[in-house]
């Protein structure tokens, strides 16, 4: 489907093929469904929400619920205030959420809509929240979509009502699955300290399933307790780019400290999180982390031999990538090409100074496409991909083996139920890393060579 | 049919200008529509004799998307078909998307009759956006006039818009005729006017003196034409009428650089 990217790279001046990025809302739609009992509300035309309701239940394989405010012709010419207006009134009054969280879209943007003032003339109900957050596509991506409904969480509802800080921690997991934020919660709760997570999925997108449907399943970050990471001691923000812009907006408006730390893929990024936490709460790890680090340890030095050299591309979200990038790194491995299709100049910088401290060089770039991508591996060749389901066109083309990781895996179950974060993650990332390399190697095996223990 | 599209600096005097010259039009017995692409509405006042005419977004804002052709066009002065596209209330919505609305609505509603000679769009004063070039977009206005004066402002925004002509000229039809000078009775007008237009590459159609007698057919809501056909002014746009009708000179307009301009203005205006 790929044979005819051409080798040959040529400066494009404009335009992308095939992004490494969706648009906003879906990111703001999916930090919304992290908080408990909230519908997630599209501002703008009907195709906007159908479009980011069904890429998150491909992804997750759970059903998304979301409400659109519907936009005609009319409404985009005299303004959505009264597309809103309605729909605040019929969402309250039909599904009942507790929370209603509106992001825009690319239409309501382009026309000036202003929430907050439609906000303040909409009929809300006695004890309903209704939060919001802009989110025009053509800025940014999704994760910035991601980031921005988050920070629009803090400045909603976050309060400083206590005098003295809580001996608690905010922790901001940033754009990954539910099975992730469970992770991070398990390895804090392991450490014996309170905190709050918000947004977060767990319980939402990765429901039971109970002979029952329930439109507002039981998980997500509850109100009152957003309202809380007021009064934390700290608020620990995984992963710059989705997570950092809530901790700051946090510090500025409720003082409470931020401190922002990569999303925790790896040996590396986990003893880092959890060493700020133990710093920040005096507590000790407890021996079963310390378990779990020993085996993640012996694991690395078992398979060394199996990565140890390897070249690899490695593409997604950039808090995604740079912690998979630091991971490989402490396999062995050789990423040799690195890209985000989020903008940001920061991606490159970190990216480029873990490349420094390795003594390695690699083709870096945030705001790209799959297309560059795909020249650069057919220049440079890799024995390995890593990235979301879209790297599958580029793995087939070229023929290397695929690891799918990120967002969105559409052609592959279960991911979301299992982290890539924590000391457990690096375990699995580290089975899935190999299982592919050395299923290509039994694939590629001579009869003379092919062996039953490798 | 001609459609012809006006532009021109706010408050130059597009709407009166039209109107005026459909009046004369009108008598010459050409049938005529004037679509109003500004959502103050005010472009059709002179020809129905008043602002009674509910706007294409206002009948669509009230009554969905069901809409009668007889909901939206009156007949005004002279059998004159009159439209007005309006818009959202200021600062709220997109007026540009507006436009585009109300000239589909019209064009499905079958306004676009065989029999009409002509088709005016009265857009307003500055194209901001898509929306505004609606009328000179997809073939629609083949022909565009710029009204302007012999005030500074007035030529930058004839500029400019001739700039806004070129691009759709380059891959559409639409084409320039003119220049037509709505005068404030500055200096050397006619000379300037003139000037320009040849610069552009295209011609002064006519100058429009100034008169009261405009104000005065105003007030009374009213065309000069309707108002007092003797009136020397109503034979100004009786002669207006004529060049447009008759007009041959449809170009491709080569818009000036700010420097160009400026020296232009040094020239012929007000220094000496």
């Amino acid at each position: 489907m790929l044979e005819h990217t051409p080798k040959e790279i040529k400066e494009r001046k404009g335009g992308m093929i095939n992004p490494a990025k969706t648009c906003q809302p879906i990111g703001a739609m999916y930090a919304a469904l992290g908080i408990h009992k909230c519908l997630p509300h599209s501002h703008g035309s009907q195709g906007c929400c159908s479009y980011h309701r069904m890429h998150l239940t491909r992804h997750f394989r759970d059903p998304i619920m979301a409400s659109t405010s519907s936009f005609t012709e009319g409404a985009c010419v005299f303004g959505g205030g009264a597309n809103l207006k309605t729909a605040i009134k019929n969402v309250f009054a039909i599904y009942d959420p507790d929370v209603m969280a509106i992001h825009t879209t690319c239409l309501t943007e382009t026309i000036g809509d202003d929430i907050p003032s439609y906000l303040g003339s909409a009929e809300i109900p006695d004890g309903k929240i209704v939060i919001h957050a802009n989110t025009p596509s053509y800025a940014g991506s999704h994760v910035t979509g991601f980031a921005n409904m988050t920070k629009g969480m803090v400045t909603y509802l976050a309060e400083a009502t206590t005098d003295t800080n809580k001996e608690q921690v905010n922790i901001i997991p940033g754009f990954v699955n539910p099975g992730d934020m469970r992770e991070i919660k398990r390895l804090t709760k392991s450490m014996g300290i309170n905190f709050i997570m918000f947004p977060d999925t767990s319980g939402v997108v990765d429901s039971p399933m109970t002979g029952k449907f329930e439109m507002f399943p039981r998980g997500g970050a509850k109100v009152e307790d957003i309202r809380d990471t007021g009064n934390s001691k700290l608020t620990i923000a995984l992963g710059s780019f989705a997570s950092t812009d809530a901790a700051i907006q946090l510090e500025r408006k409720c003082k409470v400290p931020a401190k922002t730390l990569k999303t925790p893929i790896g040996i590396k990024a986990t003893d880092e999180f959890l060493m700020a936490l133990r710093a920040a709460f005096i507590s000790e790890i407890p021996y079963e982390l310390e378990e779990e680090r020993g085996q993640l340890v012996d694991i690395m030095t078992d398979t060394h031999y199996h990565f140890h050299g390897q070249r690899v591309a490695v593409f997604g979200d950039p808090d995604v990538v740079i912690g998979l990038t630091e991971f490989i790194l402490s396999l062995g491995m050789v990423p040799v090409h690195v890209l985000t299709g989020t903008p940001g100049a920061a991606f490159e910088k970190e990216i480029k100074a873990m490349l420094l401290e390795a003594g390695l060089k690699a083709n870096v770039k945030a705001n790209g496409d799959l297309f560059e991508l795909q020249q650069w591996i057919k220049n440079e060749p890799v024995d390995l991909l890593l990235g979301n389901t879209y790297g599958k066109y580029i793995s087939r083309a070229e023929d290397i083996p695929f690891v799918r990781v990120g967002f969105p895996v559409l052609d592959r179950s279960v991911h979301s139920y299992m982290p890539i974060v924590g000391y457990q993650g690096a375990m699995r990332l580290v089975e899935m890393i190999s299982n592919a390399l050395l299923d290509r190697a039994d694939r590629d095996a001579a009869d003379e060579d092919f062996e039953l223990v490798m | 049919m001609r459609q012809v599209a006006i532009y021109g600096k706010g408050g130059i005097g597009k709407s009166t200008t039209t109107q005026n010259t459909v009046a004369a039009l009108v008598e010459m017995g050409k049938h005529v529509m004037v679509v109003g692409c500004d959502p103050k509405a005010d472009s059709t006042r002179l020809l129905l004799h008043g602002l009674n005419q509910k706007t294409v977004l206002d009948t669509l804002r009230d009554e969905g998307e069901d809409i009668d052709l007889e909901d939206i066009m009156r007949d005004g002065y002279g059998g004159t078909k009159c439209v007005e596209s309006g818009g959202p209330e200021p600062g709220v919505g997109c007026a540009g998307r507006g436009i585009i609305t109300s000239i589909n609505m019209l064009e499905s509603l079958g306004a676009y009759t065989e029999d009409l000679n002509y088709v005016f769009y009265d857009v307003l004063g500055d194209v901001v956006c898509g929306g505004f070039a609606m009328p000179i977009r997809e073939g629609k206005a083949q022909e565009i006039y710029i009204v302007a004066s012999g005030e500074m402002m007035a030529l930058y925004a004839a500029n400019n818009i001739s700039k806004g002509i070129r691009k759709y000229a380059l891959t559409g039809g639409v084409r320039l005729g003119g220049i037509i000078c709505n005068s404030r009775n500055v200096d050397n007008e006619l000379d300037l006017l003139t000037a320009f237009a040849r610069e552009l590459g295209s011609q002064l159609i006519h100058f429009v003196p100034r008169d009261n007698m405009v104000q005065r057919a105003e007030i009374n809501k009213k065309t000069v034409i309707d108002f007092d056909p003797s009136q020397p002014q109503a034979d100004e746009y009786r002669t207006l009428a004529r060049n447009m009708d008759n007009n041959d000179m449809f170009i491709i307009p080569e818009p000036m650089t700010q420097e160009r301009l400026e020296e232009m203005l040094m020239t012929h205006g007000i220094l000496d």
